[in-house]
């Protein structure tokens, strides 16, 4: 079937949610908090119209067991999706040890959102990057489409690494902005994601298996090592999922940082998600202006890709790392992990990291300007001003 | 051994075993020997989730397991969610869940991650409707991280973080009635059992299995080490609690209640009984043994009241 893709208007909670009728997802266990709740009302309300069938939906009464039922679910041979944000995550943040640690390849979108207090509703990393050390993959989707791309890839790259994977998308910024999606017709998508194959299921009644059970020192340090190679080799599986999709629907995913206007570059901004949209319209207007920068955003943040960024890290001056996230203490969190990349290989660009727009603060292209004019400054001089820049701050 | 046909006939508990020797429960594990029942009942066609608890260790550590049918492990509070989700994907998948030919899914939990952390869980399993089967193994404390008080702890018992010392007693609530709780969400079946009356126990397993939608055990399970009492007493003491009406038998079938007291006639006997051989309960005075009778004789005219007037 040749693929003609079907446009559609969506939000990117819809588009997540069509991504989930199309994966053929057979349980759905979710909880409500804003901005993720469409995701799953609209999920809801397929099923009620009778446009998805064959498929269980547990309207559960918590994050927590949203995402136990979902592994409960997974563990006996489903494939299982959720959804939530920030507080609904942290809640959930045992069971993501949990279903990476018992191979599960659940899939969940997370609406970055602001972690309280102050209460916030808006845009924010800190919720999923405090996840990262859980066994989840993290997959920063830019815009509407690639929540929708995402979750397609996802499924399948979870399903063959047996791991769990995040598709992240911006509160409001994309999760209730509406934009053109280009979906995949149903059949197209069966052909690239086939029905799951478990790596192991609970209904093999001859051959009872236990999973979870207690792992003595003698085990547990083993099952840690083949958790951390399975998202080692999860690299080369993004890779080439990532191809594949291309090759059948033309966007192409196989690189874990997409690179723009880097090759003349002398310095380039680095980050994760909606921001960097706004990023690349900025880079053509700077480029416009004179100056030779490019933008590198990271789509994958777990596994992480540092060959990547070694290859991006050696041919340019500078890199400015975009956080719109802050771990206490230290820095922005993809600053920290660039950094610490970096430092064994022979690449020494100088590194600045540019907190900005937490808990929803406006990032516009004229931002971006001004942290251009700011890197500048700081080439010409060769020595950083400071490392950690608290750009929207009000003095 | 060979159980020989006509032997087997005559037996009013299966013979199957799927409940392997070797496990790691403490000599006179009252939980253990209800997991062994429950396994003899329903067979290899269950699938377990048993979240932290004493019931862990029982179940063996990887790669090793005491169960003869598919367990997943899960965390403490999750019982009733990931059974749900258990549930939802058999479904899904066509199976038939529930009934003589069907799976059973069962929850397997301790009475702290029931009582307490797990009850919004239970909460949840209960109110959606979900045909599986939730047992709470009650020790009436947290064993497993070494008798700590639960919701279940009755009035005066001693734990470690709740001593007797030689001034106060701490554990001055009652028993939290998880049972009435549970009753409280209207489901279809909800049983009171005791390892001390197994066919009673297999009886309500397999009403439990027959009937659709959500079911609820609560199992009383004596354990000797946080009880402070000999481990030849388990079945000695579940009998007692039974006979005093400390935790009498009884059956909440579609709004009706049913008492299934082993000597209907019989005036319970006095709570001292029960109390007998624990350590757990020395340092209690007279008045403080009579509070507890008097919340014993207030429960089971309750009780009385309810099978009268719901029989
Ligand atoms: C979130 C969480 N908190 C605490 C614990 C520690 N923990 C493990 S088992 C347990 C007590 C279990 O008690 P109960 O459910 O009564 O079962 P028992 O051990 O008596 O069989 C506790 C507190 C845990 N595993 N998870
Ligand atoms: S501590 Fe008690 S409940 Fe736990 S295994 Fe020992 S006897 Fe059984």
């Amino acid at each position: 079937m040749e693929y003609k893709p079907v446009r559609k208007v969506v939000s990117g909670n819809y588009a997540a949610a069509y991504a989930v009728k199309h994966a053929r997802v057979e349980v759905v266990a979710a909880y409500p908090i804003t901005p993720q709740t469409s995701i799953i009302e609209k999920i809801a309300e397929f099923i009620a119209n009778g446009e998805i069938d064959n498929i269980q939906y547990v309207p559960v009464e918590s994050e927590h067991s949203a995402m136990a039922a979902s592994i409960g679910a997974s563990a006996t041979g489903a494939r299982a999706f959720t959804a939530t944000s920030a507080q609904g995550l942290a809640l959930m943040h045992e069971m993501l040890h949990w279903a990476a640690g018992a191979r599960l390849p659940i899939v969940m979108v997370d609406v970055n959102r602001a972690m309280a207090p102050p209460w916030s509703v808006w845009d924010d990393q800190t919720d999923s990057l405090s996840q990262r050390d859980t066994g989840w993959m993290q997959f920063y989707a830019e815009n509407n489409q690639e929540v929708y791309d995402g979750v397609l890839m996802a499924f399948k790259i979870a399903e063959t690494v047996n791991l769990p994977a995040m598709v992240i998308e911006s509160a409001f910024i994309l999760s209730h902005t509406y934009d053109v999606v280009e979906m995949i017709p149903q059949e197209l998508v069966d052909e690239f994601l086939p029905p799951r194959k478990p790596l192991y299921t609970l209904t093999d009644f001859d051959n009872p298996i236990s999973v979870g059970a207690l792992g003595t020192p003698n085990d547990y340090y083993e099952f840690r090592y083949k958790l951390a190679k399975a998202m080692e080799d999860a690299k080369k599986v993004i890779h080439e999922v990532g191809k594949e999709f291309g090759e059948r629907f033309g966007r192409d995913y196989s690189q874990m940082i997409e690179l723009y206007r880097t090759e003349d570059a002398d310095f380039v901004f680095m980050g994760m998600g909606s921001l960097m949209g706004t990023v690349k319209q900025a880079v053509d207007v700077l480029r416009e202006e004179g100056y030779k920068v490019g933008a590198a955003k990271v789509r994958w943040f777990r596994p992480f890709p540092s060959e990547e960024l070694y290859e991006l890290a050696k041919d340019v001056q500078a890199i400015a790392v975009l956080d719109r996230n802050f771990s206490f203490g230290q820095e922005g969190i993809l600053f920290n992990e660039a950094k610490g990349v970096l430092y064994n290989t022979d690449a020494k660009p100088l590194m600045k990291n540019y907190i900005v727009g937490l808990g929803g603060r406006d990032f516009t292209v004229n931002d971006v300007r001004k942290i251009a004019e700011n890197m500048k400054a700081i080439i010409d001089k060769g020595e950083l001003d400071v490392e950690v820049d608290w750009y929207h701050l009000k003095r | 051994m060979e159980i020989p046909e006509n032997v087997k006939k005559r037996l009013s508990i299966p013979a199957d075993e799927h409940f392997y020797a070797g496990h790691t429960a403490c000599q006179g594990c009252g939980a253990s020997l209800g997991l062994r029942y429950v396994l003899k009942t329903y067979g290899k066609k269950t699938i377990f989730t048993i979240p932290a608890c004493c019931s862990t260790i029982i179940a063996g550590a990887w790669p090793y397991s005491t169960l003869d049918a598919p367990l997943f492990h899960t965390a403490f509070e999750t019982t009733g969610a990931v059974m749900s989700g258990i549930e939802a994907a058999l479904k899904v998948k066509g199976y038939k869940v529930k009934g003589e030919d069907g799976v059973m899914v069962v929850g397997w939990a301790g009475d702290g991650g029931t009582a307490d952390i797990g009850l919004q869980a239970l909460s949840g399993f209960l109110e959606r409707g979900h045909d599986a089967l939730y047992i709470m193994y009650d020790n009436e404390a947290y064993m497993n991280t070494g008798i700590q008080r639960s919701g279940s702890t009755p009035y005066g018992a001693w734990t470690t973080n709740t001593p007797g010392g030689k001034k106060h007693f701490l554990e001055k609530r009652h028993k939290k009635k998880v049972i009435d709780i549970v009753i409280a969400h209207e489901i279809p079946y909800a049983a009171t059992a005791s390892v001390a009356y197994p066919e009673d126990f297999i009886r309500k397993l397999k009403k439990a299995r027959d009937t659709p939608g959500p079911s609820f055990i609560q199992l009383f399970s004596p354990c000797p080490t946080g009880w402070r009492s000999p481990t030849d007493k388990s079945i000695e003491l579940a009998r007692l609690a039974v006979q005093t009406a400390y935790f009498p038998l009884f059956e909440y079938e579609n709004g009706k209640y049913k008492i299934n007291m082993p000597s209907p006639k019989k005036e319970p006997k006095p709570i001292e009984e029960f109390l007998k051989y624990q350590g757990r309960f020395k340092y209690m005075t007279k008045e403080d043994i009579e509070i507890l009778q008097q919340w014993v004789n207030h429960e089971w005219e309750k009780l009385k009241k309810l099978a009268e007037i719901f029989g």
